[in-house]
């Protein structure tokens, strides 16, 4: 009981346990949410969220620390940019060896998280590290790299805003343009989509890849200019790996991405008080959840059965 | 008889649903020979293999296996009492080693030495031989075949059925299994060829059985028929007494194209090879006009499928041109795959006809609408815009289908077995809706319509052609409308 107090407490408890550590956590698991939910609505399993991040934090850490004297107005839209491109590419090379060798992509990018993740470990010892080379860090990116914060005294950041403008954008996308219901159609059924809309199957998974990791680039850029100004190791506790739980538990829609988000972000906010305050390992928490997200993707799927086994005699 | 049968099957009965796919079929198969059974597509003949190999248990009738009477529950069953089965599509894994494939359904240890010495003695006794370490997926398709023959020979067969054995052969390769064949039979084996192709059985059977929609209707010495005999039995006086014959008589009659009219569809020269370098289209010109329905008939894998795909503008040719409207209303067989969305709305599924040019903006308002004008125009039963097309029966999925590919192909419509699986209202509708459309004449489109069922292509089709073995060749309407001969031999390619 007391343990539960305490997660609430650090999830919901004050607002600042709202503003600044809950929404704050939901960030990143919303843009990966959606990044793994684009991707999966097309039905591209890209898990390669976590090293999508990666590269557009190092991309986006790179451009701060480079034009750290560039005004804020020019610095923070270019960080943005810089990493949207840099998770791209990296979900690109996953989109490229399906496109031509056929390799699964479920294999290259999990793959590619590892390479991403030792990237980043060189980066911060090598090339980007700070002057002093004590820390395996970089060094803390000028003020106008700062990414605006959104309500006075609260550590919420700009990056949360580009989130909801995303969900909402890529909802409105899958829904109502061409190009989004071509994304839909491909997943629903590629063959279909092929033979009777002459949608070009192909091209339409690599594009879905790129915007994919494009908006975990975003994840990462927000992740180094909204949170911790510069780039260090394990900057991610795998939250491209919670976002594919976010996504799933949402059905791969961008409205309840949105609700899953802030849902994850703030168990994990209330678990880091609940291990402070309450003794209990957060690990605890995580173990919870894990056996949730698994318990209503089986109820989901038997759910799904009966349907399909009630229609069956009908079409036969 | 005084010697007992090596596979008798005697009053088979089995009903899938509502359909009744055997009903008192029959099978005598004496030691050592060759036993072909015929039938069409449909008739049964697979099914009452499979029945014959354990794997479907009959609803009705006897097994006996060398005179004694067997009661299968698995194929195990039938590989222990000497039955072998090569299937049409063959059951190996390919990466494997074909060593490897022929132990994979052995119990116990696995001794690959032990399995590779029985191959070679198998290959000593019968000259069939296949290099056990040879991997399966590099072995060509005649080479796989053999090594199915080898896995049934390992286990002890002495009984071989063999499903169309013939359709992935070049010629050379099958005269060679004829021979072996003839062999294997000569040195006691006994053989069963399942095949709709008339010359290939004649030409290697000691004996003939026919099977026409579900029922035994011929089964005699080879020396007792010919091709025309073979050929009547399977197409037979049950398609004389079909009612949809007169109307298909009356459509040949009456809607005859002016020769004048541009064609809407045209190939010339159109060659076509699949991804393994096999010719499935050869040097196929064709005209196709406006208020024509060109009927198509032909065998699996005569080519039907790739000449209506090439029609639709969903295959290139290899070589040749072919001139076609920018869009063509394409009514595929595998509805559930390859026209639509199962879990899509049927607005969704409307639109996704057009997803792959659309740009900008989807206005569901307007989808919505002409959904709606759809379904009331082909009668489709409980559907609503926003329905999801899983929750439509088949019939009225395909009536869908129909209605939306009309609207897309307004100069020309290709439907490939567009009754498949229906009930008889609903394939009765389908048909309708073809023959309306073509009816308009000048105004209509030209339709090209393939259909399994003779019975269905005359009675919707203006003219006929057959496809055989990758060429296309018009057949002439009979001068009497009741005699089905020239159709029949132009599917086996004697015509």
């Amino acid at each position: 009981m007391e343990a539960l107090a305490a997660l609430w407490d650090g999830a919901f408890g004050s607002p600042f346990a709202f503003w600044s550590a809950t929404l704050v956590r939901a960030t990143p698991l919303l843009l990966l949410g959606l990044a793994v939910a684009v991707a999966f609505r097309a039905g591209v399993l890209n898990i390669g969220a976590e090293g999508q991040l990666l590269l557009g934090a190092a991309a986006a850490a790179a451009v701060a620390l480079a034009f750290g004297d560039a005004p804020r107005l020019v610095l923070v839209p270019a960080m943005v940019l810089v990493g949207a491109l840099a998770g791209a590419a990296w979900s690109g090379i996953a989109a490229l060896l399906r496109r031509r060798y056929g390799v699964l992509e479920v294999i290259s990018t999990i793959m590619l998280n590892f390479v991403a993740a030792a990237m980043v470990s060189w980066l911060v010892r090598g090339p980007m590290q700070e002057p002093t080379r004590v820390y395996p860090q970089s060094s803390s990116f000028a003020d106008a790299a700062h990414w605006p914060f959104l309500l006075n005294g609260q550590r919420l950041h700009l990056g949360f805003a580009l989130g909801v403008l995303a969900a909402w954008g890529l909802w409105w996308w899958l829904e109502h343009s061409a190009a989004g219901f071509r994304v839909r159609a491909v997943g629903g059924g590629a063959r279909a989509a092929a033979s009777a809309g002459g949608v070009d199957v192909g091209r339409t998974i690599s594009r879905v890849f790129l915007l994919s990791g494009a908006l975990a680039g975003v994840a990462g850029a927000s992740e180094v200019g909204g949170v911790t100004w510069a780039l260090y190791e394990g900057l991610s506790p795998g939250y491209g790996y919670t976002a594919i739980a976010v996504a799933l538990l949402a059905r791969l829609d961008p409205r309840w991405i949105l609700v899953t988000a802030v849902f994850f972000g703030s168990l994990d906010a209330g678990a880091a008080a609940m291990q402070r305050d309450a003794q209990v390992p957060s690990v605890v928490v995580q173990i919870v959840v894990a056996l949730v997200v698994l318990t209503v993707l089986a109820a989901r799927y038997v759910h799904a059965r009966r349907l399909a086994q009630r229609a069956a005699p009908e079409t036969a | 008889m005084t010697i007992a049968s090596a596979l008798a099957l005697a009053g088979i009965r089995h009903r899938f649903g509502h359909t009744l796919a055997l009903d008192d079929a029959h099978l005598t198969v004496a030691p050592g020979t060759v036993h072909a059974l015929l039938g069409e597509n449909g008739a049964g003949k697979s099914t009452l293999m499979r029945i014959a190999f354990g794997m479907l248990a009959p609803d009705a009738g006897t097994l006996a296996v060398q005179g004694r009477p067997v009661q299968f529950r698995s194929s195990a069953d039938a590989i222990a009492a000497g039955l072998g089965m090569v299937h049409q599509h063959f059951a190996l894994v390919g990466p494997m080693r074909a060593v490897e494939n022929v132990a994979l359904g052995s119990r116990g240890r696995l001794d690959l030495t032990a399995t590779a010495a029985r191959m070679r003695e198998v290959a000593a006794r019968t000259g069939l031989s296949v290099d056990p370490d040879a991997v399966v997926a590099t072995l060509s398709v005649a080479a796989q075949q053999r090594l199915e023959i080898v896995k049934a020979l390992v286990r002890g067969a002495r009984v071989l059925i063999l499903d169309e054995p013939g359709a992935v052969l070049t010629p050379d390769e099958r005269a060679d299994l004829d021979r072996w064949l003839r062999q294997f039979c000569a040195g006691g084996g006994t053989a069963v060829l399942i095949t709709h192709k008339v010359r290939e059985a004649l030409a290697v059977a000691d004996a003939i059985s026919v099977l026409r929609r579900g029922r035994s209707v011929l089964e005699a010495p080879r020396a007792d028929v010919d091709d025309d005999a073979v050929v009547a039995a399977m197409t037979g006086e049950a398609l004389r007494a079909s009612p949809a014959k007169a109307g298909g008589a009356a459509a040949i009659r009456g809607l005859v194209p002016t020769p004048s009219a541009e064609p809407v569809l045209a190939l010339d020269a159109v060659t076509l090879r699949d991804a393994r370098g096999v010719t499935r289209l050869r040097d196929v010109t064709l005209r196709v006009a406006r208020g024509e329905v060109l009927g198509v008939i032909g065998v699996e894998g005569a080519g039907v499928r790739e000449l209506l795909r090439v029609l639709a503008g969903r295959l290139a040719p290899t070589t040749g041109s072919v001139r076609r409207p920018l869009r063509v209303g394409f009514i595929p067989e595998d509805r559930l795959h390859d026209a639509i969305v199962p879990a899509f709305s049927l607005a969704e599924n409307l639109a996704l006809a057009d997803a792959g040019h659309a740009r900008g903006r989807l206005d569901w308002r307007g989808i919505r609408r002409a959904t709606a004008d759809v379904l009331t125009a082909h009668d489709v039963r409980n559907g609503t815009a926003d329905r999801l097309a899983a929750e439509l029966s088949g019939g009225n999925q395909q009536k869908f289908v129909v209605g939306r590919e009309r609207r897309v192909g307004v100069d020309a419509l290709v439907a490939e077995n567009p009754t498949r699986g229906l009930d008889l209202r609903a394939a009765a509708s389908v048909l309708a809706a073809l023959r309306d459309a073509a009816a308009r004449g000048a105004d209509g489109p030209a339709v090209v319509f393939h259909s399994t069922d003779l019975d269905e292509v005359l009675a919707v089709a203006t003219r006929v052609v057959a496809c055989f073995n990758g060429g296309v060749r018009e057949v002439p309407p009979p001068t009497d409308p009741e005699d089905r001969t020239a159709y029949a031999r132009a599917l086996v390619g004697t015509l």
